[in-house]
């Protein structure tokens, strides 16, 4: 698949005489499309009291970082929460998808197909569903409250699209590699550390790229578990600064940017791999 | 993706050679390597899932819990409430405007960016990054975009054109549809990733061979490109779909349900309920009613997946 790859390979021209109109479509909705990042470029530059309905959509005369230094200040501490959430959450939750998914693409058993599509499902319930009882069972176990428990639960709700992505990755290599490491008397864990994770980097990419943005992103689950105040994720965090510490927009704008930014550093350097991820889901990657 | 009719294929075919042989002592390895990942989903997802069907059939609406049987009790109830009812209302009309928007948006891009214009890689990326923001920073943008005394009014007062101003989300005749805009905005590059990347898998062959009978551009599109992309725009519906029935994250930032119910959904009435209002078993009968939506959806999704596999 070569979604973002260059496109100047085939090249024919259609729609010659109205070339220009399609470039206005693509003009018109790119600003549909950054007209929030206009909105917070315009917001978050000015101080509180520049902030008058007049200009709101206009520059500020001089950009001031005030409300940086004060997002900053309030957003700081849940930000690396979720850096310590998203990191050992993504590795682990990518190891045992790597697992999986090479017993399930190279080890085929009676009922694998069954115990595949029952793991599957478990990446499309509403998460409401499982929510009383992972309380109960969190509160059971201590782990109800903060990031540890988080991390736990990112990991086992991680394992069905990593499962998948493994999987769909792992069944391109061809059988005779797993073969020929047989007939050099590797045993099943062998032939996985030496043939298969060697060759499985872009799989991890892939998988490890996914399931940053995805838990840094998350919400529902970091709402209802991380109770402790000084335990919150950032997108806690975020939402918490419009209602209680800091009103003012600019501010929020500010703190928005500051949570989106690992994510969309992300995207802009390993879009390519990104999108595979997003594409996982519905198309064979 | 080289396949002829762009089918989308969520599974990864495996070739029908049968696995290598083991011998005895090492056939348990590979069910050992699975089965911490299988312990752990068959507890958290089917396990858990039990608990809160068990919890929606008991009489448990305080903080202490109190297990005594009611049978479909909570059900009835809820079914009779005026807000469910207006959830359910609200996810069918959000899910309608969610999927037109997303669907016309993103085939109308993909369709655009497969013209091979230039800059396309430029348009592609600034129409996906969305994808990479969480619900929670468009929320909070957003929620300043549609702030009547902020945001959009000003531009249209600024253009005179006041009479397009509106209370956009404080209003409950514009709530839903401004959550809707907010929601497109976000998931609309998905559907233009899933379009972009069927329009490619199809052979420039077949479209020139059209061209050659004296098809034009438009015949071509209707007759050749969209019956190929019918199976993904299948997918989409379905991804989407069920992406819109569990959407929390937004309503929560951007109304938390209001005006009133205007934007209330399901998703959120289930977590109001329960850990706002203490009425777990209510909440566990909301949850089962939202989990079965979405499995009337995603499951023969599954099966139409999976099964493609096998007759392969």
């Amino acid at each position: 698949m070569s979604l973002l790859a260059p496109v100047a390979a085939r090249s024919r021209v259609r729609f010659r005489p109205s070339r220009l109109a399609l470039y206005l479509v693509l003009v018109v909705l790119a600003i549909f499309y950054l007209t929030p990042v206009f909105a917070i470029i315009v917001t978050s530059l000015k101080t509180t009291a520049e902030l008058a309905r007049s200009t709101v959509w206009e520059l500020p005369k001089t950009p001031a970082l005030d409300s940086y230094s004060t997002a900053f200040n309030a957003l700081a501490p849940s930000f690396f929460n979720s850096v310590f959430l998203v990191v050992p959450a993504t590795i682990l939750s990518a190891t045992l998808g790597s697992l999986n998914g090479y017993v399930l693409s190279k080890w085929r058993f009676r009922g694998a197909n069954l115990l595949f599509a029952l793991l599957l499902f478990g990446m499309f319930i509403p998460y409401q569903s499982i929510l009383i009882p992972l309380v109960q069972f969190l509160e059971t176990i201590n782990l109800y409250g903060g990031i540890p428990g988080l991390i736990l639960v990112h990991v086992v709700y991680g394992i069905p699209i990593c499962t998948l992505i493994f999987r769909n990755y792992f069944a391109t290599v061809p059988r005779e590699l797993l073969e020929a490491a047989r007939i050099d008397g590797a045993s099943v864990i062998g032939i996985y550390r030496h043939v298969m994770l060697p060759i499985s980097i872009p799989g991890f990419v892939v998988v490890m790229i996914w399931q940053f943005t995805s838990i840094w992103n998350e919400f529902l689950f970091a709402v209802t578990i991380a109770q402790t105040p000084t335990q919150q994720p950032i997108t806690v965090a975020l939402q918490n600064l419009a209602g209680s510490l800091a009103p003012e927009q600019n501010i929020q704008m500010a703190g928005a940017l500051m949570a989106a930014v690992p994510t969309l550093l992300i995207y802009i350097l390993l879009g390519r791999y990104f999108v595979r991820g997003l594409l996982a889901g519905s198309l064979k990657g | 993706m080289a396949t002829a009719s762009a089918q989308p294929v969520m599974v990864e075919r495996l070739p029908r050679s049968r696995s290598l042989r083991l011998p005895t002592w090492e056939k348990l390895t590979p069910l050992l390597l699975l089965s911490p990942s299988v312990i752990l989903i068959a507890v958290f997802v089917y396990g858990f899932i039990g608990a809160t069907i068990r919890t929606s059939l008991v009489r448990w609406n305080s903080a202490l819990p109190d297990y005594t049987f009611v049978g479909l009790h909570n059900y009835q109830r809820l079914f009779q409430l005026e807000r469910f009812q207006a959830d359910l209302v609200n996810t069918v009309h959000f899910t309608a405007i969610f999927l037109a928007g997303c669907i016309v948006i993103g085939l109308g891009t993909a369709v655009l960016l497969d013209q091979r214009l230039r800059g396309t890689l430029f348009f592609q990326n600034v129409y996906m990054y969305p994808l990479a923001l969480s619900f929670v920073v468009t929320g909070t943008v957003w929620r300043w975009i549609l702030n009547p005394n902020s945001g959009v009014n000003v531009i249209l007062d600024n253009l005179h054109l006041g009479f397009l101003k509106s209370g956009w989300l404080t209003d409950t005749h514009t709530a839903l549809n401004s959550l809707g805009l907010a929601a497109v905005w976000q998931m609309s590059g998905f559907c233009m990733a899933m379009f972009l990347a069927g329009l490619r898998g199809i052979p420039e062959e077949l479209r020139e061979a059209a061209r050659v009978d004296g098809a034009n551009e438009w015949q071509l599109f209707w007759r050749i490109t969209f019956p190929l992309l019918r199976p993904i725009t299948l997918s989409a519906v379905i991804i989407l779909g069920h992406i819109s029935l569990k959407i929390f994250d937004l309503v929560y930032v951007m109304t938390f349900g209001g005006p009133g119910y205007a934007t209330d959904m399901p998703s959120l009435y289930m977590w109001i309920a329960t850990f706002g209002q203490f009425l777990y078993s209510r909440g566990a009968a909301i949850a089962v009613v939202l989990l079965l939506m979405v499995a009337v959806l995603i499951v023969p999704y599954l099966v139409w997946n999976l099964r493609g596999e096998t007759e392969q």
